[in-house]
């Protein structure tokens, strides 16, 4: 790989999708300050800002109060995709991975605050220790009402957030037995939500006192207890390792060798951002390039940044048409379709999806006459090169090129096609 | 599920199952498709899936209107016994459901009577979800008739939608099922199969990743062609603008009416394509006010179209093999509630129609009075009927799709 492959490799995995202009700069400065300044700390951008309009009181009808929801999810909704595609660093790929590990769908929590607040205690906890991390999360109003936590009581317990806290978001199903989640579930008895504050608390009351035996130790009384044993337990840092590669590196789970790095680079810190570094430094790292599938949030959210689309003057409809490409694509950030969070890989390649990304492609296109006037700047027979620097691709197949080659003459249509190739729905 | 719910699942539910990796990029032509070749197997069945959106409130849908605690429970709800269409002596249709009931007169419909799962969820979404992966445990990333693509080799063609978003049960682990919205490829104008052709040739190049992105084309390809060659194939006719009821278009959303998309099947049908299932959706049933009359409307929504595609395969040799199943995420609950509506509730009844079906009633009906927290117990665990599906209608391994489930409904066929 040249400098600037190597660069341009670990731009597209670390951040949003790096424009020619950062690659340039990132090639000049090389790669490990490039990685530096990626994963440099960043101050949490100012919130959404929500509306609150007309209090949907409780007298008021269900319709008003279910207007009033959508449009602050709306509001949401917009804010986000601006801090996305904004964001030439790996902060808000990482809140967005963070989403997509302890996936809460506003489906369910029905609060755009709520959600919001949950995306705070990401941002603010997400980049270090993950012990902190996961006290905060058991103490989150969105996670709580998510996963029936308000139902959880001494009296008659619910199992289901200690269930996918073991197995989805910390360490991974083996490592743990259905003993844990009954002592795990007693633990987090007696959390509920005020919706009004936007805070939980414990009623103790309805929490069960006794001490239980957990994960192998005896004695355990609340929920910083069990966060902190979930934390230590030596499952937690492989199984972070696994879902970081699934996403930052390819498809197929990382090797043993390549784990133990990244579990090293963890440490007794449980630093995430170590880790991070430590797999786009990985020896393995490389050989990842071309072999992840971009997830339809990244194939818009990078196109709006490779074409120099400016989000943050894009009106409310122009947001709006984004989404709906998202949606269309099957994948709508604050939704995720389960627990479980979306698929990875080669789910996203469907028909479907093909048609979607080849009826996207004129709009993105519609919304960057700078891009378009960039390949127009172009001298003919370098258009196809011109595209690949504005779109951050290595090189086109043969076949891409053949089929891109008739279309230089036309640079708007040449970037249209540039969006929908196969070689841009990887990376 | 209203038309929004039911948008909202179809998105929430992500797009999930991969493309088959085709390598190449030959298309098939009709020729290819109808030839006697091993595209299309002589007889083989074909399984057409109607999804109700919204949880149709099953009691009055099959009637059990000889059971008194029928009208006791539901006062200004129930039908009186003159007016339901009756199947027997203590079960009747909805009036809205002449057309069904005339196919059950011909012994061609099987009302499987409480069906459902074990701990029923009483979440639209969920319900669906655990109603399309046929996993009422865990969530799931892939849908019951994905699977079965899956083991049969995972050709996007042999699994159709008509709605804009791919439903989940058409999604596999390393296929899926494509949507056709409106009977033709969504395609920008500059989009042209050349194109498509281009994209979708391998390249030595190519990283694993890649070689599928490529495939899809290659798919998508093959699948224009299909609709193509369909519409080619069906006789010219002018569209009766008087079918579309606009009812139906605003609770049916994107996915067009019932009728439109039964028309697509049909033309596919008749055309003899290599799909073997097809999944068609109508929305509109989160009745929990005022619901009497506007059931009925949705039934009739239902049931015209309905009576309608069915006269149309039996006039054809290929559609004396396809067999229809009508299910919804729930039925509602056996009381009425205070606004003349039901809520979310448990078991219903799935409808299976066709000329290989043996028609009649099939499974325990619940109790009304003996009930769980309110709701009915279900007596059929649905896997049964997907089992049977499978193993009759798709020749598929029932145990393979549905994680080593073993119970099928025996009787139903012909």
């Amino acid at each position: 790989m040249t400098d600037r492959q190597t660069v341009s490799h670990v731009l597209r995995r670390l951040t949003f999708g790096p424009t020619a202009t950062e690659v340039d700069k990132a090639e000049e400065a090389g790669a490990a300050a490039t990685i530096s300044t990626a994963l440099a700390h960043r101050t949490a951008p100012p919130g959404p800002g929500l509306s609150t309009g007309p209090p949907p009181a409780q007298d008021a009808d269900r319709d008003a109060r279910r207007k009033a929801r959508a449009r602050q999810n709306a509001e949401l909704d917009r804010w986000w995709l601006r801090q996305m595609a904004a964001d030439s660093t790996a902060g808000e790929k990482l809140t967005f991975f963070w989403h997509g590990h302890w996936a809460t769908s506003i489906q369910k929590v029905k609060s755009a605050a709520l959600m919001y607040r949950q995306q705070q205690t990401f941002r603010r906890y997400g980049t270090g220790d993950t012990g902190p991390f996961i006290r905060a999360m058991l103490r989150d109003p969105a996670l709580i009402l998510w996963l029936d936590g308000q139902q959880n009581t001494a009296k008659a317990p619910n199992e289901n957030l200690a269930r996918e806290l073991m197995e989805l978001f910390t360490l991974g199903v083996g490592n743990y037995t259905e003993d844990d989640v009954r002592a795990g579930a007693q633990m987090l008895t007696g959390w509920t939500v005020d919706r009004a504050a936007g805070t939980s608390k414990l009623i103790p009351k309805r929490h069960a006192q006794s001490p239980v035996t957990l994960l192998g130790t005896t004695g355990v009384t609340d929920i910083d207890g069990y966060a902190d044993l979930l934390a230590r337990h030596r499952a937690h840092a492989p199984f972070l390792a696994a879902r970081f590669w699934l996403r930052y590196g390819s498809g197929a789970a990382p090797s043993a060798a390549a784990t133990e790095r990244l579990v090293t680079a963890f440490g007794p810190g449980r630093d995430v951002t170590a880790m991070l570094r430590a797999l786009v430094l990985d020896p393995e790292f490389p050989a990842t390039n071309g072999q992840l599938v971009k997830q339809p949030v990244e194939w818009v959210v990078g196109a709006v940044r490779q074409l120099g689309i400016d989000a943050g003057k894009l009106d409310d409809k122009q947001l709006k048409q984004l989404s709906a490409m998202m949606r269309a694509l099957g994948q709508v950030p604050f939704r995720p379709p389960s627990v479980g969070g979306w698929p990875a890989g080669t789910a996203w390649l469907t028909t479907a999806s093909a048609q979607v990304r080849l009826r996207s492609a004129p709009n993105l296109v519609t919304l960057a006459p700078a891009a378009v006037a960039t390949l127009e700047e172009a001298a003919r027979p370098d258009r196809l090169d011109a595209l690949a620097r504005l779109l951050v691709i290595d090189r086109w197949t043969d076949r891409t090129a053949a089929v891109l080659a008739p279309a230089a003459q036309d640079p708007k249509k040449l970037l249209t096609l540039g969006l929908a190739t196969p070689e841009y729905a990887v990376h | 599920m209203d038309l929004l719910t039911r948008r909202k699942f179809l998105l929430a539910s992500g797009v999930t199952g991969a493309a088959a990796l085709v390598a190449g990029g030959t298309a098939y032509g009709l020729a290819d498709i109808l030839g006697s070749g091993d595209d299309r197997p002589e007889g083989a069945g074909t399984l057409v899936l109607i999804t109700l959106y919204g949880g149709n409130d099953g009691l009055n849908t099959v009637i059990p209107y000889g059971d008194d605690a029928y009208a006791k429970a539901r006062p200004t709800l129930a039908y009186p016994p003159d007016q339901v269409l009756k199947l027997d002596d203590g079960f009747g249709l909805n009036p809205g459901l002449a057309g069904l009931h005339k196919l059950y007169g011909a012994d061609r419909v099987a009302v499987v009577r409480g069906v459902g799962y074990p701990t029923p969820d009483h979440s639209h979404f969920r319900s669906m979800d655990i109603w399309q992966t046929a996993d009422p445990v865990r969530p799931q990333p892939t849908g019951w008739i994905g699977r079965w693509l899956d083991t049969a080799g995972g050709d996007p063609r042999l699994a159709i939608s008509f709605e804009p978003v791919l439903p989940p049960l058409l999604a596999g682990a390393t296929s899926a099922g494509a949507t056709v919205p409106g009977g033709a490829l969504k395609l920008p104008k500059s989009v042209t199969p050349q194109l498509l052709k281009g994209f979708g040739t391998a390249s030595a190049q190519d990283t694993a990743a890649l070689a599928r992105a490529a495939g899809c084309f290659t798919d998508l390809s093959r699948v224009q062609d299909l609709m193509d060659d369909v519409a080619e194939s069906a006789p010219d006719e002018t569209p009766d603008d008087s079918a579309e009821e606009p009812g139906a278009t605003a609770t049916g959303g994107a996915a067009g009416p019932l009728e439109q998309q039964l028309e697509q099947v049909a033309r596919c049908v008749e055309a003899g394509a290599v799909t073997r299932v097809y999944s068609v959706s109508l929305g509109g049933f989160d009745l929990h006010a005022d619901e009497k009359g506007a059931q009925q409307g949705q039934l009739e929504r239902l049931d015209k179209p309905l009576a309608a595609f069915m006269d149309r395969m039996t006039r054809s040799e290929k559609g004396k093999d396809v067999v229809v199943a009508i299910y919804s995420e729930f039925g509602r609950r056996v009381a009425a509630n205070a606004s003349d509506g039901t809520d979310h509730g448990t078991a219903s009844s799935v409808f299976l129609i066709g000329d290989r079906i043996r028609g009649g009633l099939y499974g325990e009906p619940p109790s009304l009075t003996d009930l769980d927290n309110g709701d009915l117990k279900y007596t059929t665990d649905f896997r049964d009927v997907y089992a049977s599906l499978l193993r009759t209608v798709l020749d598929g391994e029932p145990d393979r799709v549905l994680a080593g489930w073993k119970g099928e409904l025996d009787d139903v066929w012909t």
